[in-house]
């Protein structure tokens, strides 16, 4: 069922010798220095990977979300900050995509798809995280334009970024009242918080974004007034599976640096490879990776297909897959034994990186919420 | 202009290469198969061309089965259709023969530039390239460290043991590059998706005529031996007067 075709094979291939060459010499200096390889994602975008699964025409790669859950753990692979920073640019790119109109999408994907550009994505508010329907930031209409007010929180790229998607309330309370809008850099009130002090992620900015009297024309809107949050929602859904996928990334690069690390590594006489009590470690660590694989592959594919169920899928998906590879992420490090501590064996980074994976774009919490009401529903 | 790259498939240096103890030949199941990193530069050679000239641009390859996948790789950085040469009488066909299967088919297949890397990372014979060239008759300009392309000639920099040649020729000609021409491009997700539509042509020998299906001198090898392990070598621990020593180490042996 999930054996990969040779397209696909090509494409895996491409982005392992793009990561091995590109990504993973840096990744712990990236990260140890906070430094955001803009220069790097350029050459990603020259790849293909600034917008995976947009149209063609506007410079898209037009791929899957199949596809794009195995790009996305070959990435992880070579630095799990940089790959899971390429998802949220890739769920702006895909919003605009699928949601604005041909015009907004000539304008705004072409520069976003080379990664000249990056964008950000502006839902979370300080106030607002897990509960989105209660975010405050508004847009009012003033002739032909949107006066927008309010904070954005942890907004990855953030500074750095040339286009952001924000969500903002142009009505009543709740999910009906939000509405999707592009807000270029540089526009006057368009400011930033400082870089956050971050526990990982290092190698990308998150910061605060401050929208005050930003005034943006109406042509800036995405999709209708109202629609704003079935936007955010649908991007997220993707997003979910890229999100896992960076985690299982991650998580085998760390399983296949431990079993080399207990191969050469000796103790009480022999290698470490041989007690078994490590070997049944690394078994159940390739067993739930193998699992994880499994379900994610399984709900990119009813994603693709817009299965009734895929939202659900999506969410057991990540909270399933960030679960398990943060679990083994750290088994991992413990496996390494003080080696695992040290920044240069990149292990630690990769166990501090996945830990957010099961906070960030829905935390695990909510996951759990979507798939427990999914089944009550079923149930009715 | 009809350019076409030599490409060869060969074991990735990343690991560990070996030849048959019995044949005497690359054991080609020992490490994985990939498009030579010199190939890849003559490759990039052609498509740099071809980004502001009108050019087509074709990869040769003579190989095994699995070279196949070599050429699409070839396809998807930008070439526009690919020759396989693939006949199990050539297996471990030597370089008087391998140049001569190649010629008849470029003469068959028509070009404008033949561009083939210096050397291949396995066999390091160097000199294909050169033996092509005096089968088709056409000039040869080897070991270059730039390439500059024009409707109708070629030109570049050689580097020699005293200095820089600079050498031209008018097409049609055979160049080789070195590694120290340009990077080669990585292959897009476009063009990996394009290069499941483009052609791919196969050859057997009977297809390239009766002179290159029989060579009439061949190589053998005759024996073959594992390279003994490496003895340990000189550790120098820089306390300071590592400079030193390096510099007496390299005057011992005459090497300074």
């Amino acid at each position: 069922m999930f054996i990969l075709d040779e397209e696909q094979q090509d494409l895996v291939d491409a982005v392992r010798d793009f990561a091995n060459r590109q990504l993973a010499p840096h990744a712990v200096e990236w990260d140890q220095a906070k430094f955001f390889p803009v220069d790097v994602l350029r050459e990603a975008g020259g790849l293909g990977l600034g917008a995976i699964y947009a149209h063609e025409d506007v410079g898209g790669s037009g791929l899957t979300r199949s596809d794009a859950a195995l790009i996305f753990e070959e990435l992880a692979r070579g630095d799990t900050t940089i790959a899971a920073y390429i998802s949220i640019h890739n769920m702006v790119v895909w919003m605009i995509d699928r949601f604005g109109t041909d015009e907004q999408r000539r304008r705004w994907i072409p520069p976003l798809a080379t990664m000249e550009q990056l964008g950000s994505y502006c839902l979370t508010e300080p106030d607002a995280g897990s509960d989105a329907a209660a975010l405050r930031t508004t847009a009012i209409l003033d002739g032909d334009h949107y006066l927008l007010n309010g904070v954005k929180q942890f907004i990855s790229g953030a500074g750095a970024s040339s286009v952001y998607l924000v969500m903002a309330r142009t009505g009543e309370p709740g999910p009906h009242g939000i509405t999707a809008f592009v807000v270029p850099a540089g526009t006057p009130g368009l400011s930033f918080g400082q870089n956050e002090r971050k526990m990982g992620w290092n190698a990308q900015p998150t910061r605060q974004v401050i929208l005050e009297n930003v005034r943006v024309p109406v042509n800036h809107r995405l999709g209708e007034e109202g629609g704003g949050f079935v936007i955010a929602m649908k991007g997220l859904d993707g997003g979910r599976l890229n999100m896992a996928a960076c985690s299982l990334g991650g998580a085998q690069w760390a399983l296949e640096r431990t079993v080399a690390h207990l191969r050469t590594r000796t103790a009480f006489g022999g290698p470490l490879i041989d007690q078994q009590a490590l070997l049944f470690q690394l078994a159940d660590m390739a067993t739930e990776l193998e699992a994880a694989r499994s379900l994610l592959r399984h709900a990119a594919s009813s994603l693709d297909r817009g299965d009734a169920d895929a939202v659900s899928l999506c969410a057991m998906a990540k909270r399933f897959v960030t679960d398990v590879s943060f679990t083994a992420a750290n088994t991992a490090l413990q496996l390494h034994g003080g080696y695992g501590y040290l920044a240069d064996y990149g292990i630690e980074k990769v166990v501090r990186d996945l830990r957010v994976h099961q906070i960030l774009e829905g935390t695990n919490e909510i996951m759990r919420l979507i798939v427990g009401r999914a089944i009550v529903e079923d149930a009715q | 202009m009809k350019i076409v790259v030599l490409v060869k498939q060969v074991p990735d240096t990343w690991g560990a290469r070996r030849l048959n103890l019995d044949t005497g030949w690359l054991d080609r199941g020992g490490s994985e198969a990939v498009i030579d990193e010199i190939d890849e530069r003559a490759l990039e050679a052609a498509l740099a061309y071809q980004d502001s000239n009108d050019a087509e641009v074709v990869a040769l390859t003579m190989g095994p089965d699995s070279a196949k996948d070599m050429l699409r790789k070839s396809l998807a950085m930008g070439a526009d259709s690919a020759v396989h040469i693939l006949d199990s009488r050539l297996a471990g066909a030597d370089l008087a023969w391998t140049a001569r299967v190649i010629a008849a088919a470029l003469t068959k297949l028509g070009y404008d530039l033949v561009i083939a890397g210096n050397e291949s990372t396995d066999g390091r014979g160097g000199v294909l390239p050169a033996l092509v060239a005096e089968h088709l008759g056409v000039p040869l300009a080897s070991y270059l460290d730039s390439v500059a392309i024009t409707a109708d000639s070629i030109a570049g920099e050689r580097s020699t043991e005293l200095g820089t040649m600079s050498v031209r020729a008018p097409l049609p000609a055979v160049i080789s590059v070195t590694e120290r021409t340009a990077e080669a491009r990585f292959p897009n997700f476009k063009g990996i998706l394009r290069a499941k539509k483009k052609p791919v042509t196969v050859w057997s020998l009977d297809d390239l005529g009766a002179d290159a299906a029989a060579s009439p001198v061949r190589s053998v090898v005759l024996a073959t031996s594992e390279r003994p392990a490496r003895s340990a070598g000189t550790q120098i621990v820089d306390d300071g007067t590592a400079g030193v020593e390096l510099a007496e180490f390299l005057a011992a042996r005459h090497l300074i």
